[in-house]
């Protein structure tokens, strides 16, 4: 029920990326509005992931645009892309914290590394953004090879909040954590999400983060965005792709590359 | 025909490699010589590359000196020349061995790790977390490097192995082979010329400059894992100590010109 005049937060228009002569992304379009929490669902291998490093800056896509607040971002470098890379705020799938780093000096490394803030008020600053996500400050001091995976995924996620960006990416933040630490994941993602009130772009399989994360979902195939709709709509889409995807079953018109024996 | 195309592709794959290294060089110099500057970064690496590398640029300076000051004595006494060892073992350890000694084994400590650490924060997406948090790994993971390597290099390695690669020599000649030590002191001072000096650390701060520069590169670029990192750590090793032979002959020959 958006009205027409609102500005789409991120704006993706007929992206496409190939790598070699293998088409990733064929031609993706997406707006994510402001204050939304988007979700994309699909299989390994079906371009989730680099359609968000695409809109990061991280890749470069061969054609299409990616808007932000209505600002085209692809082609931008130096100063003005440091500006957008503002915006944004991301938790890697493998945490990817520094591990050359204390865990506070990882939390802080933002606002250290423009020189927003002195050491000890980044040390404050690391500690506050430790107790939203439920860690206790005796953390901060370790390096993050001591910490377990939900540990360090909290530890990401405390990063990637601490410079406060408008847009949060979740790349598959629940993998590889048991169903109780993902559960706590989700939530810490749905509360920060909720009381920061950005816009949250999260990529995944799981069908539990879907449910409880998601205001909206989009479904990507084979470097398409081939349905979307909110979170209610997923569980009676009529979309053959989107059932087969929520029953997790092999049959249907999603085929694996996989040799039959 | 499928000759001629070997040829080609492997003539079009140089120098596809040849532009981005050399892109990547000329990034890395703009990076360096643009703030902000990460000079806690740069402290660390003047710690890891200079201090920490004293003990084996030492060791390997020290037992050439020895063995030069041996051969050297051996060779000469055909000739009737060993008074001439110092003056051999001053120079040969200053303009040639300090310097590419140094940086071979440099090149095996300091550029593998570069490689291997940057490679392995490179697939574990850390080089990627630092782009999202607004920092360039340009200037936070590679100029502090490639800086370090070449300040240390020529004002902390080479000096010392110039210095206690002359004393590996001497130890041996006036030890073993009945040097008076005033005598030897002397003739290696009146004869080392302010030349021998500039080329050697003319060599150290070159042969530094690419140690980091092959370290980073191979790093900064390594894919798929594991097995990616080993290669890229192998590359930067084997092609940082071409690049410190090759080089070494062309500084070498604009100073024998000069």
């Amino acid at each position: 029920m958006t009205p027409k005049s609102v500005t789409p937060k991120i704006s993706l228009k007929n992206l496409h990326k190939q790598f070699g002569p293998k088409t990733v992304l064929d031609s993706v379009n997406l707006d994510i509005m402001p204050g939304e929490s988007m979700v994309i669902i699909g299989g390994s291998g079906s371009g989730k992931s680099v359609t968000l490093k695409c809109i990061l800056g991280l890749l470069h896509p061969e054609s299409g645009s990616i808007k932000v607040d209505g600002n085209e971002t692809v082609g931008l470098i130096g100063s003005n892309r440091k500006k957008i890379q503002q915006k944004f705020g991301m938790l890697f799938q493998g945490g990817a914290l520094f591990d050359s780093l204390q865990v506070w000096e990882n939390i802080s490394f933002g606002l250290l590394a423009q020189r927003k803030v002195n050491r000890r008020d980044a040390r404050e600053i690391a500690i506050e953004n430790l107790r939203l996500v439920g860690l206790s400050p005796d953390v901060a001091k370790l390096s993050p090879a001591e910490l377990s995976g939900g540990m360090q995924k909290r530890v990401g996620l405390a990063r990637a909040i601490a410079s406060k960006p408008e847009i949060i990416f979740f790349d598959e933040p629940t993998t590889g954590l048991d169903p109780i630490m993902a559960d706590v994941i989700n939530e810490l993602i749905l509360q920060r999400v909720k009381e920061m009130g950005v816009t949250a772009l999260t990529i995944t399989h799981d069908m539990s983060s879907v449910r409880k994360i998601a205001d909206k979902v989009a479904m990507i195939y084979d470097g398409n965005i081939i349905w979307t709709g909110s979170r209610s709509e997923v569980d009676n889409s009529g979309n053959p792709y989107i059932e087969q995807f929520i029953h997790g079953r092999a049959d249907g018109p999603i085929q694996m590359e996989i040799l039959k024996a | 025909m499928n000759f001629l195309a070997v040829i080609g592709r492997i003539t079009v794959s140089f120098l596809q490699a040849t532009g981005r290294l050399g892109i990547f060089g000329a990034l890395s110099l703009y990076h360096i010589f643009t703030p902000p500057f990460y000079f806690r970064s740069l402290l660390r690496q003047m710690m890891t590359v200079g201090y920490y590398s004293l003990p084996v640029v030492g060791l390997t300076a020290l037992f050439t000196g020895a063995a030069l000051a041996l051969n050297i004595f051996e060779g000469g006494s055909r000739f009737n020349a060993q008074s001439a060892l110092p003056t051999i073992v001053v120079i040969g350890i200053v303009r040639e061995l300090g310097p590419v000694l140094s940086g071979l084994i440099v090149a095996g400590r300091v550029s593998a790790s570069m490689a291997a650490e940057l490679g392995t924060m490179r697939v574990t997406e850390q080089i990627d977390a630092m782009a999202t948090l607004s920092t360039d790994p340009f200037k936070y993971l590679i100029a502090p490097r490639i800086v370090a390597t070449t300040l240390m290099m020529p004002l902390m390695l080479v000096v010392v192995a110039d210095v206690i690669g002359v004393m590996g020599g001497f130890l041996i000649a006036t030890g073993k082979l009945n040097f008076n030590a005033g005598n030897y002191m002397t003739q290696t001072m009146d004869f080392l010329e302010a030349t021998d000096v500039y080329t050697s650390l003319s060599k150290a701060a070159v042969f530094g400059f690419f140690i980091a520069l092959m370290g980073c590169y191979h790093g900064y670029h390594s894919r798929g894992g594991a097995q990616g990192v080993g290669i890229s750590t192998t590359n930067a090793v084997v092609s940082a100590c071409m690049l410190i032979l090759l080089s070494n002959y062309i500084v070498t020959e604009i100073f024998f010109a000069s």
